[in-house]
């Protein structure tokens, strides 16, 4: 099926999300939609899906003009959403969850699950999905669940498949099986719209790129184009993809961490006796797909996580057992890995927020007051000082741009006298102009002589700042690798291979 | 799905410059301080409380006119004579308003200004509690807490403050201060309790407060029947009159009924405003009720604030207490002295959008309809329900802003509906 959308505008006040947007995509093609946080697309998307109605410009399928007024309508007319975040139950099979909003029935109301089971089995079987029709889709790895909304897409005869930023949750392997799903879908016939800000992926697998920045159409580019073309399309200037950084001036142990184990409120263990050390001068990157143990591993260097064995040291002087205000007073700064939730009080003004951690003592609080005086002056210094943009010190954090609220973050925590650094997800969400920022910030801390944790499932991130990389796959640290080591090996190694294993596998294929 | 909600903080350079041309009409982006403030205060809550307010006035007059009698009967040959119902539901909204005020502000039916006055200072004497409870109700609210729990802490605290009260000999001064104190405690540990069983167990403060008012009112009313707290000589559950040393003075001299408890929320008030906006307990007490896990990452003990904040909250909550039984009824009490007040905080609290000096001035509004509601009932013969019905109805117009918002065409705060400098600003 061909789309088309004409001139589509969308505005919340006078706010213009998405600014004559203009788009076709022909049958069994695979048009990538490349652009920043932020930009419109997932706007526009969701105008296509009938969740928004735009002010201008008109949905066209194979010619005829389209008008929804919800995704049902969406839906009949042929097109399908796989969604960032997955809009499945839980609790519910994959069989139910793919007849769910479409529930056929027999005699008397009974659900016909069966032939819900046909139609999982007919999907799985035609693309070699490999999916149980029976299981509880909580129990599936993230990467079937996926299949779970692509299949349910396509069980409502979808011929126009749009995913979005579907490679956010996967590993690197899942990624490539995604690729070749959606490979598959393309040779069958499925226009595909692929919405992502990642640059490699969009090279693999789109036929066509249209590029949006700040809700325009700034440019069609074929997937031949170079990342730094596609880069500086998106971010509107040429960007910086590598970090600059000198070979680390490693210095003695500064953290020990050994035998650690974490035990979660569930009783699960999470943390599975782990054992590592950082050096002063060095960042070592923690990588691993999201839900392997790091968040809990983070968590327990900060003192945050309460059924935790093993020990950690700094400097010499155990950390384990301290409470957070022990843990930050022994030189610990910590960038969370969801900063709305764990690193800023959003109704709280920028100023406020950096003195989040220091808001018993000097040099913000005197007898027991608070000296605005001073913070307004720190605040003032600190905006300018990591180009915070925003209106004054008295900005409510909770209205800034992701970017602007991580460098609060990381203000507050830069400024303090640090013996170590960890960064959890420190660019989750964040545009790339951001990005450069961050990571120019966590090499000049190392540079400074502080040792670095960088916890990422980016492996561009990885990548990019490792001196060392720590793979954690099911709690455990799967190995501990140099920075240099290749893609491949820390895909299979976040897959749960060891280090041996995954250089073997990767050597038998490259030759 | 970050981008479904219009992007606040992100920029677009050209939205932004079309709408700073000055043809477009919009805000210029040095606008002067107090258009932002009057944009705040219109887009803000301040502004609902105000407008929650003159809606349930209007509904209370809707519901006046419907329940008279007059009004009724000239409904009755509406299509003869309809300016008769025009003036009867006038007579009767108007009359009854008109009472309120008298009963509440001024009665201009007194010779003297003495005499007129009257009835403010007995708002003020019913506002008095009610301005303690609703702080202790709101310094809550601005932890994250919900405290449901006036009536026991209010019960508690007249129970301590009664006792010294009229069981202890002291001098003047010293017994009054020492009475104050032990109801102020007394408060502070039944609040206390609830903030040490959640900090220790997790057990919510909604259902532990509500559980520990019966817990209060039956332990009153268990020891208003034994020596402890009953009089002497005395069958029934009330206890003996205060001492006049423990008692507040009247602030305006014996005609008036208005007491020095009105000082000590005086003071509680501005104690509330410097602690919640200029200490650093109040500092961690706001993190931990905005965001209690960024506190917790942040270092805050949020264990410790939620019992702290709780000791705090039911201490003047407590205050509340003290002052009904030293100030307002100081012939002995039984185990309705809370008077409903430890409810009617939270309404207060609420009205007053938990900031101090809110709550100071929502206190003296429901100090005003308690006052001028008896007047109503005795001069305009409209039961006192209606300002109950009055007051709930603000409470129902403050839970539903957007409601309020829709009817008075209020801008939706943090809506980008006009681009202010904020947003040109922030690029990334």
């Amino acid at each position: 099926m061909k789309l088309e959308l004409r001139g589509i505008t969308k505005r919340f006040g006078s706010f213009v999300a998405n600014d004559q947007i203009s788009l076709t995509v022909e049958p069994g093609e695979i048009h990538a939609l490349l652009g920043e946080n932020g930009a419109g697309k997932s706007t526009l998307m969701n105008v296509l899906y009938g969740l928004y109605r735009a002010e201008e410009g008109e949905i066209l399928l194979d010619g005829t003009e389209q008008h929804f007024a919800g995704p049902g309508d969406a839906m009949n007319a042929g097109i399908g959403m796989v969604h960032q975040h997955f809009m499945l139950i839980p609790v519910f099979t994959v069989a139910e969850n793919v007849m769910l909003g479409h529930e056929k029935t027999t005699f008397g109301g009974r659900l016909d699950l069966a032939s819900a089971r046909k139609t999982v089995l007919d999907i799985s079987a035609r693309f070699g999905f490999h999916v149980d029709p029976d299981a509880l889709v909580e129990d599936l790895p993230v990467g079937v669940q996926q299949r779970v909304e692509i299949i349910k897409a396509l069980s409502r005869d979808a011929k126009v498949l749009v995913f979005d930023e579907p490679t956010a949750v996967l590993t690197p392997q899942e990624t490539d099986e995604l690729i070749v799903i959606m490979k598959q879908l393309r040779e069958a016939g499925t226009s595909i719209v692929f919405i992502t800000h990642k640059l490699r992926e969009v090279r693999e697998v789109a036929d066509r790129i249209t590029i949006i920045r700040l809700g325009k159409v700034v440019g069609e580019a074929l997937p031949t184009a170079s990342n730094k073309e596609l880069a500086s399309l998106m971010v509107g200037r040429a960007v910086e993809l590598t970090v600059e950084k000198e070979p680390a001036v490693v210095g003695a142990a500064a953290l020990v961490v050994d035998n650690l184990s974490v035990i979660d409120i569930h009783g699960q263990i999470v943390v599975n006796k782990v054992s590592f050390e950082v050096h002063s001068g060095e960042i070592l990157a923690i990588a691993g797909v999201q839900g392997n143990g790091q968040t809990e591993l983070t968590e327990a260097l900060l003192g945050l996580q309460d059924r935790v064995t093993g020990t950690i040291t700094l400097d010499g002087k155990p950390l384990t057992g301290l409470s957070v205000r022990k843990v930050l007073d022994a030189g610990v700064g910590f960038v969370p890995e969801d900063r709305q939730e764990d690193g800023l009080v959003a109704e709280f003004t920028i100023a406020e927020n950096l003195m989040l951690d220091r808001s018993t003592r000097e040099p913000f609080v005197k007898a027991g007051s608070l000296q605005l005086a001073t913070l307004a002056e720190f605040a003032e210094k600190k905006v300018a000082e990591f180009d915070i943009r925003a209106q004054g010190i008295t900005a409510h954090v909770g209205r800034l741009s992701g970017g602007n609220q991580q460098k609060v973050v990381l203000a507050r925590e830069l400024s303090r006298d640090l013996r170590l650094f960890v960064a959890a997800q420190p660019t989750r969400g964040l545009d790339v102009g951001s990005i450069e920022f961050v990571h120019t910030r966590i090499v000049e801390t190392r540079d400074a002589g502080t040792p670095v944790i960088v916890v990422s499932t980016e492996l561009d991130e990885v990548v990019a700042l490792a001196d060392r990389i720590a793979v954690m796959y099911r709690g455990g640290i799967a190995g501990i690798v140099p920075g240099d080591t290749p893609r491949e090996v820390l895909g299979l190694m976040m897959a749960g291979a060891s280090h041996a294993e995954a250089t073997g596998e990767s050597a038998v294929r490259t030759a | 799905m970050s981008e479904q909600i219009p992007p606040r903080g992100r920029v677009d350079p050209v939205a932004v410059e079309e709408a700073s041309a000055p043809t477009t009409g919009e805000t210029p982006p040095d606008e002067p301080r107090s258009s932002a403030f009057l944009r705040d205060l219109m887009g803000g809550s301040a502004a609902i409380s105000v407008l929650a307010v003159v809606l349930a006035l209007a509904v209370g007059g809707v519901l006046i006119a419907l329940t008279n009698e007059d009004v009724q009967s000239a409904a009755g040959y509406f299509f003869s004579r309809p300016s008769d119902m025009f003036q009867a539901i006038w007579d009767a909204v108007f009359g009854a308003y008109r009472a309120l005020f008298q009963g509440s502000v001024y009665d201009f039916r007194r010779d003297t200004f003495a005499a007129g006055i009257r009835p403010l200072t007995e708002t003020l004497t019913f506002a008095t509690p009610l301005i303690a409870a609703g702080l202790g109700v709101a310094l809550a609210f601005r932890v994250g807490l919900f405290n449901i729990g006036g009536r026991g802490q209010m019960l508690i605290a007249a129970a301590c403050a009664g006792w010294v009260g009229f069981s202890l000999e002291l001098p003047y001064g010293v017994h009054l201060f020492v009475a104050v104190l032990a109801g102020v405690l007394g408060g502070a540990v039944w609040g206390g309790i609830v903030g040490l069983l959640k900090a220790r167990t997790g057990a919510h403060e909604v259902i532990v407060t509500i559980m520990l008012n019966f817990v209060a009112l039956y332990l009153v009313s268990f020891l208003l029947r034994t020596p402890v707290l009953q009089a002497p000589g005395s069958n029934n559950p009330k206890t003996p009159p205060m001492a006049d040393t423990a008692v507040f003075p009247p602030l305006l001299g014996p005609a008036y009924n208005v007491h020095a408890g009105l000082l000590f929320v005086i003071a509680a008030t501005i104690y509330v405003w410097y602690l919640l906006g200029r200490s650093s307990m109040g500092f961690q007490f706001r993190a931990v009720g905005e965001n209690p896990n960024a506190a917790r990452v942040a270092g805050i003990n949020v264990k410790n604030v939620y019992v702290v904040a709780m000791l705090i909250s039911g201490g003047l909550v407590g205050l509340a207490g003290v002052s009904q039984v030293l100030g307002t009824i100081t012939t002995g009490f039984g185990s309705g002295i809370d008077a409903g007040i430890g409810f009617d905080a939270i309404t207060v609290a609420l009205l007053g959008r938990s900031r101090p000096w809110g709550v100071f001035f929502a206190g003296i509004l429901f100090g005003a309809f308690k006052a001028g509601g008896f007047s109503m009932q005795a001069a305009e013969g409209i039961p006192v329900d209606i300002v109950l019905v009055v007051q709930s109805l603000i409470v129902l117009f403050i839970a539903a802003p957007p409601l309020v918002r829709t009817i008075f065409r209020l801008p939706t705060p943090g809506q980008p509906a006009a681009p202010r400098s904020k947003k040109k600003a922030v690029t990334t």
